[in-house]
């Protein structure tokens, strides 16, 4: 389980995130949906300790990730597969995903990955940055795997990704939940995607939460007012 | 051409050649660790010439201590070894007081660590005194091979070069065959992302830093063979290493290769042919033009970014 209190991120002096509060159950998948420049970028960047941050209280599984290093935050089980994908572009599709073998006690590439995921496989010799938008999407959520999370942040999975691909990354993420039972938390604009992986949803506006819905009382039409300019 | 015969004119090529090579050799190494510095953490270090001195006097000092014991013959390889570890340390202890704080200011590191320099230079003047000294070397590496009775071919050119084969290699295997390489590689190419795959990347910096001024460190005992050190005998090599950097392409060890044997061999041959000045501005005009071309360097690899 992971369980945020009193969140609060600035930037020099101006508050961005005022104080969020969350929790997130084991095999859960949290979606934190919200317009443009309303912090989710922000959040998950200091949930991960990119950004400064002050919290109350950050653990997992009562084991505290609060105020300390990012790579220290990897190895007590937090996996973040940021914004633009930002997967090393001058590696091999091979040697990103090893990359996130720090904390293993194997230095091979667990089977199960590239069976989540057989593009990678062929591809596996391959410079990630010659991959297109939706393959370097794949290879940075199995880079996040590998490092064997108990929650993996997802900060918008399907920006400037053909729909056709955006559906294959929601079947994958319903597949990593069934396989590995963590908890996913993705950040998101897109309601449909959104409605194929969420359990809950929680609606995110100028740093604060405004609204939480479980999957099944959604009303489709309110969470999009949320999202309209 | 120029009054030789052709026949010298062969002999010439084949002799300044091969010192070209000797030149390429301390060139090649000492790029190396600044290729590592530089080019993957893209610190401008200026006291890296500084790192090779501290190597070269290490061995100086080992010799002495050899001729004492009479152990002259064996030495050589433990100094070697000596020169990189005790560069590797004060490298590694350099990062940790004063260019971590740089980071992200780059003019800053190269001022700082051009302080850096003069302030080794003075030590190394204090302590080992102005004057040049050499090393004792052991029998093995004096002399030279005649294939011809006009070509002189010295051993301990041959070592050096030996030895930057081996270094080079050593390098590419730790770089792209080793744990150690690919977090490295990982935290130039995106240090927030290296972070958050679980790398703890202000400690790859030190070990990255560390291990560029060790390469120094043998590129300094390899000198002692082909010359004598003396202070500022770092200060002399920094300009021609940075060059290699540059030209060869950061982050490209094929790049690095290719262009500390260009910019040796073009040196060593023009100096011969012209004078040692004209030799020099020669090869900066043709660096200059084909950088002008190729800004990223010879060997850039091409991906999106």
């Amino acid at each position: 389980m992971f369980e945020v209190v009193d969140l609060h991120v600035s930037y020099g002096q101006s508050e961005v995130i005022h104080g969020l509060s969350f929790k997130a159950e084991k095999n859960e998948t949290l979606a934190i949906m919200g317009r443009n420049g309303m912090g989710k970028t922000t959040l998950f960047k200091s949930l991960m300790g990119i950004l400064p941050s002050h919290a109350t209280k950050a653990e997992i599984d009562g084991d505290s990730v609060n105020e300390i290093q990012t790579y220290q935050r990897v190895a007590k089980g937090l996996a973040y597969v940021p914004q633009g994908r930002m997967i090393f572009p001058a590696m091999t599709v091979q040697e990103n995903i090893e990359t996130g073998l720090e904390n293993s006690t194997s230095s091979e590439i667990p089977e199960d990955i590239y069976a989540l995921f057989p593009v990678l496989y062929d591809m596996r010799k391959r410079k990630g940055g010659n991959l297109s938008g939706g393959q370097q999407q794949q290879l940075a959520i199995a880079r996040a795997l590998v490092t064997n999370p108990k929650v993996l942040l997802l900060d918008e999975p399907t920006e400037g990704i053909q729909p056709s691909i955006i559906k294959d990354i929601a079947n994958v993420l319903n597949d990593i939940r069934k396989m590995r039972e963590i908890t996913i938390i993705v950040s998101e604009q897109v309601l449909s995607f959104t409605m194929a992986v969420a359990d809950r949803i929680i609606v995110i506006d100028k740093g604060r939460f405004i609204h939480e819905d479980l999957r099944e009382d959604v009303d489709a039409e309110k969470i999009k007012g949320y999202l309209s300019v | 051409m120029f009054g030789y015969s052709m026949e010298d004119v062969g002999n010439i090529v084949v002799m300044q050649g091969f010192s070209g090579l000797s030149l390429f050799s301390v060139l090649l190494l000492m790029a190396l660790g600044l290729a590592i510095i530089f080019g993957q953490m893209g610190v401008i270090n200026m006291a890296h010439g500084e790192f090779m001195t501290v190597g070269a006097y290490t061995t100086v000092f080992l010799s002495k201590m050899a001729v004492e014991f009479d152990i002259v013959n064996s030495y050589f390889i433990f100094a070697i070894i000596a020169a990189f570890i005790l560069a590797f340390f004060i490298g590694y202890f350099v990062e940790y007081a004063l260019i971590r704080h740089l980071y992200k200011r780059p003019l800053d590191t190269l001022l700082a660590t051009w302080g850096l320099s003069l302030v080794m230079q003075q030590i190394f003047r204090s302590t080992f005194g102005a004057k040049e000294v050499s090393a004792e070397l052991p029998e093995w590496l004096l002399g030279s091979f005649k294939p011809t009775p006009d070509i002189d071919i010295p051993i301990n050119g041959v070592f050096v070069m030996g030895l930057a084969l081996i270094v080079t290699v050593g390098v590419y295997l730790f770089m792209f065959r080793s744990r150690g390489g690919l977090r490295i590689r990982a935290t130039v190419q995106n240090r927030m992302m290296a972070g958050a795959v679980g790398i703890n990347t202000q400690k790859v910096d030190r070990l990255t830093f560390a291990l560029g001024c060790g390469i120094a460190g043998v590129a300094g005992a390899a000198f002692t063979t082909i010359a004598s050190t003396g202070p500022t005998t770092g200060s002399l090599y920094i300009v021609d290493s940075f060059m290699v950097v540059v030209f060869g392409g950061a982050a490209s060890l094929m790049g690095t290769i290719a262009s500390a044997f260009g910019i040796a061999q073009a040196q060593s041959i023009l100096q011969f042919f012209m004078t040692s000045s004209m030799g020099k501005v020669s090869t900066l005009m043709t660096i200059v033009i084909i950088l002008m071309m190729r800004p990223e360097g010879l060997f850039a690899s091409k991906v999106r970014k």
